[in-house]
């Protein structure tokens, strides 16, 4: 610049003529990354339309009042002390009575299974359980909301639009129906079936409760394990580790397998843990176990970064104070990497939570009805059950499996909530 | 950061203890994705009306569920597999190897197979013949000489002028399915075996009949879906043109969206399947470990749930779910068969 003359332009000059052109550059990079930040939006917005739309029906149930003759003929319980002879007692046709005394003229045999059909065979394990309860009912009338079946359900909840779904409904079930809605003998409640039961094969009997407990049991053995041994892979490796060729080797292949296919952790479960160990199937150990080995990669390389941006001085100066390395360690250097490595960690669960992979391997992509107790019982998961959902025939798993996918994302949300939060709490700045 | 040791500790515990848990207190059920609906009705209303736990059920596919059930004896194995055809040679030998070596056949009723397409679209009836001309990757040449040809065929009124003026396209199940397997089994060489030289060649080369009928088309006319039937159905729906081969229960439960063709003049109901008239439908079977029977709890009572009349029976649940019962006959004779525990000696 300093040769500069008056004929050659200055270099406030140029910059001023440039200005316009990178303002303009300016403006379109800008632009970019709002449209880019907007497709992201849209894309999310119609997912959850679609998901809301289509599974919010999910949350109600079709009930239908029916005056039950408790009649100690029909429900032969001979011994009100034995429990065993609740389990016996005849309430399907105790239903099944009241629906043929609203319905007389229906004879045919073909039409009475049809009207029977109308009723969930839930209805009847239901009312076994308010007898047993309350078994001074036996000898009354009672009215009672009964569980309808869900080719009924989903009649019913689609009444009111412009052309009702009418399924498997034929006509004289249609003309049923009517009759209920006529005498106000229908109506449909908050359906808590679904957060209180495991599978079913009947929709309106399923819930998620059992996937949902699976899921939390099979998370809590992958946090249990993989928690400590990352983290404790994660402080060798950073703070006594030599730099040689045997940690270099190592370091390859943590990076490596954190990028390997979840399946191949499924099929290493399955030769090691079901053909070597011989643990069942299906269990929440064994996927717990599968899942630990596929998010070890991911918290032991977070972690690794979290304890390398604790500044050295600190360490200095716990050692410059008299303490040993390991006292440095634990009093130091992992409180202080605690966020980053619990925010691998919650990355990794989520990662977790949300694969079927490696869990088909293994036996838990599968029909279970009973709410999982341990982690030795028979369980699935959530991804599992929305699959499985999304694969039935039956027209009522349609709205569940959007249910099930909602219930998925809120846990999913409070998992990161939990992460922000911890990482908030526990954050310290220099 | 007791905290941490205290959770190594933990879960070192829960390492060892499984190491002595050995039993497991519910059966698992293995195999095809197309008994999985009934099977899973059973074992939910067995795990209500008793007092042992309901059955684990796991859908891996007809081949799939033979392979881990003929993994061996012990409570990891699974003690029954179901099956949408019967169980090959190959798959015996195997149980034979790993030590189960009586295993005990239940036929528990039929499944038919339809070709569909969406409601609003004209109804179609097809022959076997043009199922096979086609979907098959080689025909007998158009002109009536008896050798094959690739497939010229690309639209259904060039095979048939009866049939449709449209592109031939036809979604249905992988090769790994046992869908497939039946759909190419009863459509396809029933059709096949129509052309004189190829029944003749069945007689004295029936592999390489097999070989060449059971081939289906790769260029683009058959599309391969996945096993995820109610994909297919909203495909289909998109494509007024196009059929969708499934289950006839899948049919059942959505009537409202997809109509069966009809095959040699026989619409797929549920009276039609039952006695035979409507060609295409496959047998369901399941298959049970008999050196498990009395080891794992409720067995017996599983077996016997699910060959009851309430379940399998012409009015029982089972046939709720779509599933086409046995005969009165076929239905004794195999109940008696499942409560005497009879392995099945060979195929």
């Amino acid at each position: 610049m300093s040769n500069s003359n008056t004929t050659e332009l200055t270099t406030t000059q140029i910059v001023q003529n440039s200005l316009k052109k990178r303002y303009r550059a300016e403006r379109r990079f800008k632009a970019f990354g709002i449209a880019s930040v907007c497709v992201g939006v849209f894309a999310l917005l119609i997912l959850f339309t679609e998901i809301i739309s289509k599974g919010v029906g999910a949350f109600t149930q079709t009930y239908v009042q029916l005056e039950l003759k408790l009649d100690n003929d029909v429900l032969g319980i001979d011994d009100v002390s034995n429990p065993d002879a609740f389990m016996q007692a005849n309430y399907t046709k105790v239903i099944r009575n009241a629906l043929k005394e609203q319905f007389p003229t229906v004879k045919k045999r073909r039409d009475r299974r049809a009207l029977y059909g109308m009723v969930s065979v839930g209805a009847s394990y239901k009312l076994q359980a308010v007898i047993t309860k309350n078994p001074d009912l036996i000898g009354t009338t009672q009215k009672f909301w009964v569980i309808a079946d869900d080719d009924l359900d989903t009649y019913y909840k689609s009444l009111s639009d412009a052309e009702p779904f009418t399924g498997r409904m034929n006509d004289k079930q249609q003309a049923w129906v009517q009759t209920w809605v006529d005498n106000n003998q229908i109506k449909r409640k908050f359906n808590t079936t679904l957060f209180t039961a495991g599978d079913s094969s009947e929709p309106e009997l399923a819930g998620i409760l059992g996937a949902l407990v699976g899921s939390l049991l099979t998370l809590s053995v992958t946090l249990i394990l993989s928690f400590p041994i990352g983290v404790a892979a994660a402080v060798y490796l950073e703070e006594y580790a030599k730099r040689n060729k045997i940690t270099d080797f190592i370091e390859v292949n943590i990076n490596n397998l954190a990028a390997v296919p979840s399946v191949i952790f499924g099929l290493l479960g399955l030769a090691i843990f079901l053909n070597f160990f011989g643990m069942p199937r299906s269990i929440p150990l064994v996927g717990g176990l599968v899942l630990t080995l596929m998010t070890l990669p991911t918290i032991i390389i977070s972690s690794r970064a979290a304890i390398k941006a604790v500044p050295p001085s600190i360490r200095e100066a716990a050692l410059g104070m008299g303490a040993s390395k390991m006292q440095m360690i634990l009093h130091h250097v992992i409180p202080l990497a605690m966020p980053g490595m619990l925010t691998g960690a919650i990355i990794g669960l989520a990662q977790a939570l949300g694969e079927t992979a490696p869990l088909l391997m293994i036996g838990m992509v599968a029909f279970i009805v009973d709410v999982p107790t341990g982690i030795t019982d028979s369980a699935t998961v959530l991804p599992v059950q929305i699959f499985l959902w999304a694969d039935s025939p039956e027209r009522a798993f349609v709205e569940r499996t959007s249910a099930a996918i909602m219930v998925l994302l809120v846990f999913l949300i409070s998992m990161n909530g939990i992460a922000i939060w911890l990482r908030k709490r526990l954050e310290r700045r220099w | 950061m007791k905290h941490l040791l205290m959770s190594t500790l933990v879960a070192a515990s829960a390492f060892a203890s499984t190491q002595v848990m050995a039993s497991r207190d519910s059966i698992s059920v293995v195999g095809s994705s197309t008994v999985f609906p009934f099977s899973k009705v059973v074992a939910e209303r067995f795990g209500k009306k008793t007092k042992f736990s309901a059955p684990t059920v796991e859908a891996t596919g007809t081949g799939g569920g033979f392979k881990a059930f003929c993994g061996g004896v012990g409570v990891n194995f699974p003690d029954i597999s179901n099956a949408s055809r019967r169980v090959k040679q190959s798959e015996i030998d195997l149980c034979k190897e790993n030590g189960v070596s009586e295993i005990i056949e239940v036929l528990i009723g039929y499944d038919g197979i339809v070709l569909a397409n969406a409601v609003g679209a004209d109804p179609v009836t097809f022959s076997r013949k043009a199922i096979y001309l086609a979907l098959a990757k080689e025909v007998p040449s158009p002109d009536g000489k008896p050798v094959l040809v690739p497939n010229p065929y690309k639209k259904w009124s060039d095979i048939d002028k009866s049939l449709p003026d449209a592109k031939i396209e036809v979604l249905g199940p992988p090769p790994t399915s046992g869908t497939r397997d039946a759909f190419v089994e009863l459509a396809m060489e029933g059709g096949c075996k129509k052309f004189d030289f190829m029944a003749a060649m069945r007689k004295t080369d029936k592999k390489k009949f097999k070989a060449l009928c059971h081939v289906i088309r790769e260029d683009g006319h058959f599309i391969e879906s996945g096993e995820n039937d109610n994909l297919i159905v909203q495909k289909l729906n998109k494509n007024p043109n196009a059929f969708g081969i499934f289950g006839f229960s899948f049919l059942d439960q959505n009537a409202d969206k997809v109509q069966a063709s009809l095959v040699d003049g026989n619409e797929p109901t549920f009276e039609s399947i039952a006695d035979g008239s409507y060609p295409v439908s496959r047998p369901l079977y399941f298959y049970v470990k008999k050196a498990h029977v009395n080891v794992i709890q409720g067995m017996k009572e599983f077996l016997a749930e699910f060959t009851s009349e309430a379940s399998w029976g012409e009015e029982g649940y089972l046939t709720d779910k779509g599933m086409i019962p046995l005969s009165d006959k076929e239905r004794t004779a195999i109940g008696t068969r499942v409560k005497n525990l009879d392995a099945l000696k060979s195929l």
